[in-house]
């Protein structure tokens, strides 16, 4: 079975861990070709939001539509469409860079893999790299190879928690062009960041998230200003 | 849990307890060990109770497991304690009445040994639920069902293992006169085990709701 | 595409293993360890108790068993890449496998080492016979590795992980224990007691069939949140 889909809706989500309320009530519509950041402060409820919409995580009230299915109706099928590119980067440092690409590859049941792991090396730019270790890699490196990692299986939905950090200005930069080329083939971007400095220049939308909740959502040009007035109030 | 029922279910379990010390006294001594052998009314049973209890742990437990309903939890969560508990009074009447009777504490008798070993893996189950922090009910009810499967495997290795030293027994098989205060006590330990799983689910079930209460306290937005 | 992603799980586990050597090589020296910190308990006037090879032979497979258990999937966590392989389109219980074939085969290589020096630092008959043992240890080893590795994945997200898959596996696993010692001391006595080695075989074959079903069964629910 395989599935596709052109947008992700998120109705009245919610997950507690006991009387601890991660997130509270929240809804959002993303279509494709977007690029949505959810901003906000550590403790926000944004990486809970997006591993709830990765699948890992069941919300405990709410539902999250990928276009008609849900995580529960299209499971293995819904997995192949997205990209999960977390905070600790999921590599293993005692493989080459090719292994790591050809084991993600052949993972995620990709149709031949020989040449989507070459592409895969020349977007990051690490073909002279390709058969060193990845302890071996600085972390703009590791994390220019993680995402291709993330990618090798062309998904539609690509999730993203706190892909900046660590970055200089020069990865950050190359990090944002690639966010944007993919969200202009079709893809759907989603990403959770802190430092909302560098979030500037590649999102059209921007979800203002704070203790749980959605405080605001704004478009390109005001989100600054809908973010200082969100999040600077409470302080 | 047992509505309308419980009050009737709970006068009928203190009255059972309250008849058992008579019914247990006037049943007949038994030939070798004499009165000591009278705590058996209490052991046998407590160990059928405690056998019951880990199989409505485990059934609860693949219930939760595979449909995620918190109610299934919550009888699983406390069928392990009354396990737990059930189990604990078992391992303490036997070492008395072996002291008492053949002069020693622990001897590795089969039905003891796997007694203790059930006891061990339902303990272990309340320990991963105390300490492993969030999301630890679905790893507690994981234990719980692999508790009751392996119940036959103790069960079957431990009996092999102490044939191979044989010792005697520690049930010997009811005279007459015995088996009427026996099977008294064995309703009255299933009614008591009843008793309380209708309690602690109770139990639980408004710690989940203040749980709710709590998280509507915190949800509501803040004045500014 | 079960098997092949299994099979590459399994595989990605032994490259590792073969370059870093890191779990191989603890995993053997603590078993070493183990079986010299027994001998010193219960060896007296330079002789065994009886039967007690047996015992330190499986104690040892347990100890550093699930030392690698813990090992394999502190790697997966401290890398976050367990999540990466849950979110792959095949069947979650094919995880579930490949870590378990790279578990046995960490198991398996102590057990090469472990079983001639058993024999040799007790002088016991402990190779009297050769495939009785083997498909003692193969089949216990399956046992205990099965819900060793159900335990030590449904871990990585808890707390207090490093002293509770311990607490978890030994109970659940002494049927395994009392098999394997009993089995193998029946081989060891002086003419080896085959129907008795057969019966603990079938029993551990039994155990192996009931909780590999249960774990498979039981994967997918308890590594969704």
């Amino acid at each position: 079975m395989t599935i596709d889909f052109d947008r992700v809706g998120l109705s009245s989500v919610s997950r507690h861990y006991g009387r601890r309320r991660a997130l509270h009530d929240v809804s959002l519509t993303c279509k494709a070709g977007e690029v949505i950041a959810l901003v906000g402060p550590n403790g926000a409820g944004k990486s809970t939001l997006l591993a709830i919409v990765s699948t890992l995580l069941t919300p405990t009230a709410g539902q999250v539509h990928y276009g008609t299915h849900t995580a529960a109706s299209g499971r293995a099928a819904l997995r192949r469409r997205l990209g999960w590119l977390g905070h600790d980067l999921q590599l293993y440092s005692e493989l080459t860079a090719r292994e790591n690409l050809r084991f993600f590859a052949t993972l995620m049941d990709v149709a031949d893999s020989e040449a989507r792991v070459n592409d895969a090396l020349r977007a990051a730019r690490l073909e002279s790299r390709a058969d060193d270790l990845v302890s071996s890699f600085s972390r703009g490196m590791r994390q220019r190879l993680a995402l291709e990692r993330a990618l090798i299986h062309g998904p539609r939905l690509v999730l993203l928690d706190e892909p900046f950090t660590g970055l200089d200005g020069a990865s950050a930069d190359v990090l944002r062009e690639r966010l944007r080329a993919l969200a202009s083939q079709g893809c759907l971007v989603l990403f959770a960041t802190h430092e909302f400095g560098l979030a500037d220049d590649v999102l059209d939308r921007a979800a203002i998230m704070r203790d749980g909740r959605i405080a605001a959502l704004a478009g390109a040009r005001d989100w600054r200003a809908a973010y200082r007035d969100a999040i600077g109030r409470g302080l | 849990m047992l509505g309308r029922a419980f009050p009737i279910l709970v006068t009928v379990a203190i009255a059972c307890f309250g008849a058992a010390p008579f019914l247990i006294g006037a049943a007949p001594y038994e030939s070798t060990m004499g009165l000591v052998q009278k705590i058996f009314y209490f052991h046998a049973p407590s160990g059928m109770t405690m056998f019951v209890g880990a199989c409505v742990a485990g059934c609860a437990s693949a219930a939760y497991l595979f449909t995620g309903k918190t109610s299934a939890d919550r009888i699983a969560a406390a069928a392990v304690e009354l396990t737990v508990l059930f189990g604990a009074i078992v391992l303490m009447t036997g070492p008395l009445w072996g002291r008492k009777a053949w002069g020693v504490w622990w001897q590795w008798d089969a039905r003891l040994t796997s007694s203790l070993l059930l006891w061990m893996m339902f303990v272990a189950c309340l320990l991963v639920r105390k300490y492993g922090g969030p999301g630890s009910a679905k790893l507690a009810a994981a234990v719980a069902l692999f508790g009751m499967a392996n119940v036959p495997f103790v069960y079957i290795s431990v009996n092999v293992w102490r044939t191979v030293h044989p010792k005697t027994t520690v049930v010997p098989s009811l005279g007459a006169g015995m088996r009427g205060p026996f099977w008294f006590c064995v309703a009255a330990f299933l009614l008591l085990f009843l008793v309380l799983l209708a309690v602690r689910v109770r139990l639980a079930e408004q710690q989940s709701e203040l749980e709710t209460l709590y998280l509507e306290l915190a949800d509501r937005p803040a004045t500014s | 595409m079960f098997f092949r992603t299994a099979w590459t799980v399994f595989c990605k586990d032994v490259t590792i293993e073969i370059r870093s050597r890191e779990t191989l090589a603890t995993t053997m020296f603590f078993a070493l360890s183990v079986v010299v910190v027994f001998a010193f308990a219960l060896v007296r006037d330079g002789r065994l108790v009886a039967d007690a090879a047996a015992g330190i032979l499986w104690i040892a497979i347990a100890f550093s068993g699930t030392l690698a258990l813990g090992r394999t999937f502190e790697r997966e966590r401290y890398t976050d890449t367990l999540r990466a392989l849950l979110l792959a389109p095949a069947d979650r219980p094919a995880i579930y496998v490949g870590k378990l074939l790279g578990i046995l085969a960490v198991i398996f290589v102590a057990e090469c080492l472990l079983v001639p020096l058993v024999a040799l630092l007790f002088d016991t008959a402990l190779l009297a016979r050769p495939l009785h043992l083997a498909a003692l240890l193969v089949s216990g080893t399956v046992g205990f590795a099965a819900v060793g590795t159900l335990f030590a994945a449904m871990l990585v997200r808890a707390q207090s992980r490093d002293v509770l898959l311990p607490v978890l596996l030994y109970p659940m696993t002494i049927p395994v224990i009392i098999a394997g010692v009993r089995g193998t001391a029946a081989l060891m006595q002086p003419p080896p007691d085959e129907p008795m080695a057969i019966f603990w075989l079938t029993l551990l074959t039994s155990f192996d069939a009931v909780f590999l079903t249960l774990a498979l069964w039981t994967f997918e629910p308890l590594m969704t949140d």
